[in-house]
């Protein structure tokens, strides 16, 4: 444990994850053109476009399902390009995609129980589910045998974001966390991810639509056309930017 | 029986979407594990020989579980998400399997083992000692003629000694004589019960215990759900998912093995003895509905009841004691033999699957679509 706090420490003036010149294809069409980002330790960033600009795909090449024809990632100084997804979860990134993705016929659970598989060393015996997860999201706790596939779209939400905190990620690829679900839940996940930013110190990666979420991250990257247009700190997106990139 | 080689594919089809049609000929193969455990134990005289099927049972388990993870590591996993081609590819081992097993002596294993040590062993030196993404074809390209060479070399030159190049089992049907313990039987509840069916349900019933315990409790079960589920999800959770692929594939092929075991103690045991079995048992998990194993239970004594009843006739006699119409006892008796059966059978899960196409049980609420 003291071994793993001294590599956080180490690492939180650097960069938590690079990707450099990254060009990502579905059969011919070419969706992210030479795309470079990079998340700083303990910071929250936010990936804001409109739909179809490769938001989603950028995450996805992030985490290993998607494989991109050239450039590098980089997870802390550790190059992550070839791995597949289960071995960068272990590295300790957790995915929370779009749309959720619980496993459906599993109880709630077991589908926590399933975060814990991302720690470095698995899943050891019986090991119960920490009662941080029921302090962020109480809902949880009284849902526990219910089936994944059978919470509302608010509840499955939280369910996928407390699933990723499970295996203790050291990085958080947040995919529109608030699509689709009614205001006081976002605003419920809204505090919750702050909390955690606070608590954890954990570096966060965020695709989001609302703006209010957005003002909350420390860094922005604007995407258009698979390609990163404008970035900065967020404390200086501007109506203007805002207009440019998100207004539909 | 049909219930346990049901079981072990309602895993492979039902959880994992692979139609194996090679799944008949792990069901020999543990058949014949059986026959080679009987053999070894018949020198050790009584007393040992009569537990020799307790034995038997975990090793044609771990003979088929061994054979279904080559079959998955070689060639299945390349071909998750295309049925046809999985198909043909299991249809194909299928073949190589019950020709294996006609043909199999001792230059052969060897042959087979030193090309195994030659061409893996080697890419394994390769990989050590050079860069292997630079020379990956090319070393392909050499390595496998030559390891094939050598071992084709020596399998001619062993064959010339008449000891090792004799068969191990022919292609005639072996026999498995059940322990003494297990023969006769007993007449409870009015029936004639031989003692080796009642040795069967209880090891169908142990394993389904095992299965549904093992599914539903252990981690490693939970992972399989999960991946079974959702694959991309639980790699990114950080499951590995080709490692639950090939347990799952080898804990479905090891029942199939159990099953094997069970087929050797009713009957005689021929390298064709799976084809008789792989039809009934994909009848079984689809009547069942895929991926459920409560399904795969009640359709399997539903058959295999249906079966009898029709088959032997019973059903004719029962309706001639109550007088039933003669056209429709004359029309029983016609179908009053096993193949006739059959076809009433199938004619009925056919018409069934109109009424019911997701089977038995098919999955309700929610998730009833994922």
């Amino acid at each position: 444990m003291s071994s793993q706090s001294l590599i956080s420490n180490q690492q939180s003036t650097d960069l938590m994850l690079r990707v450099s010149d990254i060009n990502v294809y579905y059969g011919e069409s070419h969706i992210l053109r030479d795309v470079d980002l990079s998340v700083p330790a303990g910071q929250m960033v936010c990936l804001i476009g409109r739909n179809g600009v490769g938001k989603t795909t950028l995450l996805k090449t992030i985490m290993g399902l998607l494989s991109s024809r050239t450039g590098n990632i980089f997870f802390g100084d550790r190059p992550i390009t070839k791995l597949a997804p289960d071995r960068r979860a272990k590295l300790g990134i957790g995915y929370v995609p779009q749309g959720r993705e619980i496993i459906p016929r599993v109880s709630v659970k077991d589908n926590l129980l399933l975060g814990l598989e991302a720690r470095p060393q698995g899943r050891k015996g019986k090991e119960a589910i920490p009662e941080e997860i029921f302090e962020l999201f109480p809902v949880l706790k009284t849902m526990l045998s219910r089936m994944g596939g059978d919470l509302s779209g608010g509840q499955q939400q939280q369910l996928a974001i407390a699933r990723a905190l499970m295996g203790k990620p050291r990085l958080l690829v947040l995919d529109e966390p608030t699509e689709g679900i009614q205001p006081s839940i976002v605003l419920e996940i809204e505090a919750a991810v702050k909390r955690i930013i606070a608590e954890t110190g954990i570096s966060v990666l965020l695709v989001e639509q609302h703006l209010h979420f957005v003002r909350q991250a420390d860094k922005y990257y604007a995407m258009q056309k698979g390609g990163i247009v404008a970035s900065g700190s967020t404390a200086e997106l501007t109506q203007e930017v805002i207009q440019k990139f998100l207004a539909v | 029986m049909l219930l346990i080689a049901a079981l072990g594919l309602a895993i492979v089809f039902g959880l994992m979407g692979v139609i194996n049609l090679a799944h008949g000929e792990l069901i020999m193969l543990g058949a014949y594990a059986t026959f080679v455990v009987q053999n070894i134990f018949k020198p050790f005289g009584e007393p040992w020989f009569s537990f020799y099927i307790i034995v038997a049972i975990p090793i044609a388990f771990i003979v088929s579980a061994l054979m279904g993870l080559i079959i998955e590591r070689g060639a299945i996993r390349f071909l998750y998400g295309r049925p046809l081609e999985t198909l043909l590819a299991t249809w194909g081992v299928s073949l190589i399997l019950r020709q294996l097993v006609r043909s199999v002596n001792w230059s052969l294993f060897m042959a087979i083992g030193i090309f195994a040590l030659l061409f893996f062993g080697g890419m394994q030196l390769l990989k050590r000692l050079v860069d292997w993404q630079n020379i990956r074809s090319k070393a392909l390209v050499i390595l496998l003629p030559l390891a094939a060479g050598i071992a084709i070399a020596f399998n001619l030159l062993l064959g010339a000694n008449p000891a090792l190049s004799k068969p191990w089992f022919s292609a005639r049907n072996v026999d498995v004589t059940a322990p003494t313990w297990l023969r006769g039987g007993t007449t409870a509840l009015g029936f004639q019960t031989p003692y080796v069916r009642l040795f069967i349900i209880a090891l169908t019933i142990l394993c389904l215990i095992g299965v549904y315990w093992f599914l539903q409790r252990s981690t490693w079960g939970l992972k399989i759900r999960a991946v079974t589920q959702n694959r991309t999800m639980s790699s990114c959770l950080g499951i590995p998912t080709s490692k639950v692929d090939a347990l799952t594939f080898a804990l479905g092929s090891g029942l199939a093995g159990i099953a094997g075991c069970a087929v050797s103690l009713l009957g005689s045991v021929g390298p064709n003895t799976g084809q008789s079995y792989i039809v009934d048992t994909f009848m079984v998990v689809v009547v069942g509905g895929v991926g459920n194993l409560w399904g795969a239970v009640v359709a399997a004594m539903g058959i295999g009841i249906l079966n009898y009843l029709i088959g032997s006739g019973t059903l004719a006699l029962f309706l001639t004691s109550v007088n039933a119409p003669q056209s429709l006892i004359d029309l029983l008796l016609f179908f009053a033999t096993s193949s006739m059966a059959k076809v009433v059978v199938f004619a009925l899960i056919i018409v069934f699957l109109q009424i019911k196409p997701a089977g038995l049980f098919p999955q309700k609420g929610r998730t009833a679509e994922l």
